[in-house]
């Protein structure tokens, strides 16, 4: 499970004279999905658009299966399926045909796998309709079935959700976790929206202003930032309680926050009851990606 | 390769480009084909005659009064000495310069259209070939393949070469079937005379050669092929430059209607001839028609035309494997 097969280094692009991507690395192994999570203009797209080729990097390498796709370009594109913001097929051919390009310019694709990647996103039925009578979920689809051709060891998805309703959303999620599960496919997912890379990621990284914030593991950024909620009577009494005790933070639904600590927040609880105030309501909550990016990113957001 | 022109090919026919441009001709064939009838059927009724040695005398007769004419310029007077002279020659050499029959449509229509009317139907498929790619987003589709960017390119280059010679076919084709119903299909071995050429002194005809009229049609074909696959290679260029097919189908135009305009106008601006598009009349050198400007020559225009295809190109190829694609 940890053989790599994507790695970016230390890498940069200069437009103009002003530094949008500002030096970034990151690792992505075999069967995990991985988020690429920044609020708009964060200089997700262009480093995606670097990854696959699309924009060349001021400096800095990227390797896909190994190879760098500066250098080996044919070699480095076999090993990476991809799609760049919206699947944006061919209209007037029909789906059937937009697979057959697109196998035309991998090395022994055939039919036989054009029926393959058709039938695991479940478009039999429609293949041979014209792009344009599509919704876009199904455009999706087929967009996904495109990547798949090659085999790739490597998917690229550029918010792979966007303009989906929730069911397509939800269906989405799941055929992602399959392919990085059952199929093996290290898969970079690109979002801004954070409950949508929480749901559905391993690991995340998270960039703001062309540089990597932190890069870890969903899970691990979680766990350190849990959080009590409270809520008790009288409230003021409780408040003076607790306040000698540990940093609160008053909501306007009158709960209190406080940090969590499996030891310290028994011991509190304790002192409130001593204290004669009746705790009606306590309970564990995980943070959101949404704070923690707030948090993270000091609570910018465009350049 | 192969596979990436199958590609091409496919998403052109898609498209139904091709088909289009085939009406087209079509239609604009059958109107200059009622055109043609009604005019002779005019001279017809006018002279009395179908005799083509009558008609010509009295066109001789016309020149030989429009040129004694004081209002009329030292350039045009010169330009209709030189046709007076060729209608001599013809006269005198028993030759009928407009022998009728399909094979004289077609090279009076291809001699006609050289400068506009195919330009225009090739530009319709080369100003779109790459910047369609752009408008739709599958340029991303397309460039995130295991396939260099200048095998696409070529690929796209050679599905626009191949097109431009189905349009110049499509061309031959149709202005042959469709007037041949009306005149006839016969005409192939009809004596043309070339070689005419214009010098300082008028029009020399030293070095005037009879030739089949189906020799002749292959040149034609062959020039209007070439000057084809000049503005094909040059809309081409545009439409990697510009992402919108109809900014780039509007350069092309402004460009090729400043050359027609131009080619009427520029006789005292001599560095003009350097632009491709006042050499787009390759046709007239073959006729003895006096060029645009003077000292302009067959070879002279060519080797314009040549030199803005290959800079075409090369910016196509430079471009395209360099920029960055957003």
């Amino acid at each position: 499970m940890e053989n790599i097969t994507l790695s970016v280094h230390n890498l940069k692009k200069v437009i103009g004279k002003k530094e949008i991507i500002k030096g970034i690395s990151f690792e992505l192994r075999e069967g995990e999905v991985f988020g690429f999570l920044g609020p708009n203009g964060a200089g997700k797209t262009t480093t995606i658009r670097m990854l696959v080729g699309l924009i060349k990097p001021t400096s800095g390498s990227i390797h896909i299966g190994g190879y760098n796709i500066v250098d080996h370009f044919e070699e480095a594109m076999k090993h990476l399926g991809c799609i760049v913001e919206n699947p944006e097929l061919y209209p007037y051919l029909s789906g059937y045909d937009n697979l057959l390009h697109f196998a035309r310019m991998l090395d022994g694709i055939g039919e036989q796998r054009i029926s393959e990647v058709t039938e695991l996103v479940g478009l039999r039925d429609r293949i041979h309709d014209k792009v344009k009578t599509y919704s876009l979920g199904m455009r999706q689809r087929l967009g996904i079935a495109q990547a798949l051709l090659g085999r790739p060891k490597v998917l690229i998805l550029d918010e792979p959700t966007n303009g989906l309703d929730p069911a397509g959303i939800r269906e989405m999620r799941e055929f992602i976790r399959f392919l990085a599960e059952e199929e093996g496919l290290s898969v970079l997912v690109s979002s801004h929206l954070l409950s949508e890379i929480q749901l559905l990621c391993d690991r995340v990284a998270i960039i703001s202003r062309g540089t990597v914030i932190t890069t870890d593991t969903v899970d691990n950024l979680l766990s350190n930032r849990e959080r009590v909620v409270w809520r008790f009577h009288p409230l003021e009494k409780g408040k003076e309680v607790l306040g000698s005790l540990t940093a609160i933070e008053e909501r306007e639904d009158g709960t209190i926050t406080t940090e969590y600590d499996e030891i310290k927040t028994a011991e509190w609880n304790k002192k409130l009851v001593e204290a004669e105030v009746s705790v009606t309501e306590m309970y564990r909550k995980m943070p959101v990606l949404e704070d923690l990016f707030l948090e993270l990113t000091g609570g910018d957001s465009i350049e | 390769m192969n596979k990436l022109i199958q590609n091409e090919m496919m998403k052109l026919i898609a498209k139904k480009r091709l088909v289009v441009i085939a009406i087209i001709i079509g239609i604009l064939v059958a109107l200059f084909t009622y055109a043609q009838f009604k005019e002779n059927e005019r001279q017809r009724e006018k002279l009395g005659t179908d005799d083509w040695r009558t008609i010509i005398q009295q066109t001789i007769i016309d020149q030989q009064n429009r040129i004694s004419s004081p209002r009329i310029s030292d350039e045009w007077k010169q330009q209709l000495q030189i046709a007076l002279q060729q209608n001599q020659y013809y006269l005198d050499h028993d030759i009928n310069p407009s022998e009728p029959g399909a094979p004289t449509f077609m090279r009076i229509f291809l001699e006609n259209s050289i400068e506009l009317f195919i330009p225009l139907m090739v530009m319709v498929i080369a100003s779109d070939i790459v910047s369609s790619e752009h408008s739709q987003g599958s340029i991303k589709l397309l460039l995130t393949r295991p396939v260099k960017r200048w095998k696409v390119l070529l690929s796209k280059y050679i599905t626009l070469i191949l097109a431009i010679s189905l349009i110049v076919a499509i061309a031959g084709l149709l202005s042959y079937s469709i007037s041949g119903l009306v005149f006839g299909y016969k005409g192939w071995g009809a004596p043309v005379l070339t070689g005419f050429s214009v010098t300082d002194a008028g029009l020399n005809t030293a070095s005037v050669k009879l030739i089949d009229q189906w020799q002749f049609l292959l040149m034609d074909f062959g020039l209007v092929w070439l000057v084809a696959i000049v503005v094909g290679t040059l809309s081409f260029m545009l439409s990697v430059l510009i992402r919108s097919t109809a900014a780039g189908m509007g350069v092309m135009l402004a460009a090729l209607i400043a050359g027609a305009i131009l080619s009427n106008m520029v006789s005292s601006w001599e560095s003009a001839k350097y632009f491709f598009m006042v050499n787009l009349k390759l046709t007239n050198y073959m006729n003895g028609n006096p060029p645009p400007i003077e000292g302009m020559t067959l070879s002279f225009s060519m080797m314009v035309l040549l030199i803005w295809w290959a800079a075409g190109l090369f910016v196509s190829f430079y471009v395209f494997t360099k920029k960055d694609v957003y």
